[in-house]
């Protein structure tokens, strides 16, 4: 029983870690092309009001979902899940197979720049409004599915503290290689990530949707590294078939 | 109302995505999944099947040739 609670766990550290971690690599470009063009009092201000925002949102929504039961808190969840997920995995599948371009942080960064640049001065309540309202709109909109995914991993498995601790690390990770590169982590194999990140909110997904439904798997949760495997499987061998008809050039750095 | 729109493009864009018929099929697979444990049939392996069939059938219409106008 322990060994399951520990595969479970362990699986659940990992996901919430990646997902997190990549979305905190698009929010680091955006923060560090208006940072670096306009100055940093008001981007940061603006990056940590949204992260105070989202802080609050884990603290009020996570411990209110636990009242709710958690057959039908696993079926909501693990539908919400599946559907994001699945849009990862369904990406992910496209851009390795050469049908769709690959996340190019670079070229993020160099955008966000320009934008900076060619934007007008505008000073509100001691602020560079620019600046401010660019981070304070990057960070809560790709912190909204950072506190989805630890709300949605923490709830369903009842493990909100060790899905928040995830997102912790990966925040104090991606922060450190921000300022130690003090650029974009455009050496992160982002789209490799996001690969691995789609195929495993899909399983968790799949996992507690089913259970949510009142299916119970055999093997119990050991069947989740079953569910992972067969839509790893299945993911490549689509990314193999559709790699036959790719439109684009091979990508670079594609993994799986 | 703007900022409505906003929030319901939001949750759209994040539920719904770049194709209708993912959201769509897994909600119809999680039904039939219900249906079938209700009427007990422990039907474990019909989510993970569901879920390849929309896929493949979303990546199909992503990647097939598009009419020239």
């Amino acid at each position: 029983m322990a060994t399951r609670m520990s595969t479970g766990s362990i699986l659940l550290l990992a996901g919430a870690f990646l997902a997190c971690a990549v979305e905190m690599v698009e929010a680091l470009t955006i923060v560090l092309g208006v940072g670096i063009v306009r100055g940093w009092r008001s981007t940061l201000i603006g990056a940590g009001a949204a992260g105070i925002v989202l802080v609050a949102l884990v603290a009020a929504l996570g411990p209110a979902l636990g009242s709710i039961p958690i057959g039908t808190l696993r079926l909501v969840v693990g539908a919400l899940l599946l559907a994001f997920g699945l849009q990862w995995l369904r990406k992910a599948i496209l851009r390795s197979s050469g049908h769709k371009e690959l996340h190019d942080e670079e070229q993020a960064f160099r955008l966000q720049q320009a934008q900076a640049a060619a934007a007008q001065d505008d000073q509100r309540a001691g602020l560079d409004w620019y600046s401010f309202t660019v981070a304070f709109k990057g960070i809560l909109l790709e912190g909204l599915e950072v506190v989805f995914i630890v709300i949605a991993f923490g709830s369903a498995q009842g493990e909100l503290r060790l899905a928040v601790a995830g997102a912790a690390i990966a925040l104090v990770v991606v922060v450190v290689a921000g300022f130690l590169a003090r650029g974009p982590l455009s050496r992160v194999p982002e789209n490799t990530i996001k690969f691995i990140v789609g195929l495993l909110l899909t399983s968790f997904g799949c996992f507690w949707g089913a259970e949510g439904a009142g299916v119970e798997w055999p093997g119990d949760e050991l069947s989740l590294l079953g569910v992972i495997a067969f839509f790893t499987l299945v993911s490549l061998a689509l990314v193999r078939t559709l790699r036959r008809k790719r439109v684009l050039p091979a990508p670079v750095g594609a993994g799986a | 109302m703007s900022y409505l729109r906003s929030f319901g493009r939001f949750w759209w864009d994040f539920i719904v995505g770049d194709d209708w018929l993912v959201a769509a099929g897994v909600a119809i697979a999680l039904v039939l999944t219900y249906v079938l444990t209700r009427n007990d049939v422990n039907a474990w392996w019909l989510l993970p099947v569901g879920v390849v069939l929309v896929l493949i059938e979303s990546l199909r219409r992503a990647v097939r040739p598009r009419p020239q106008r």
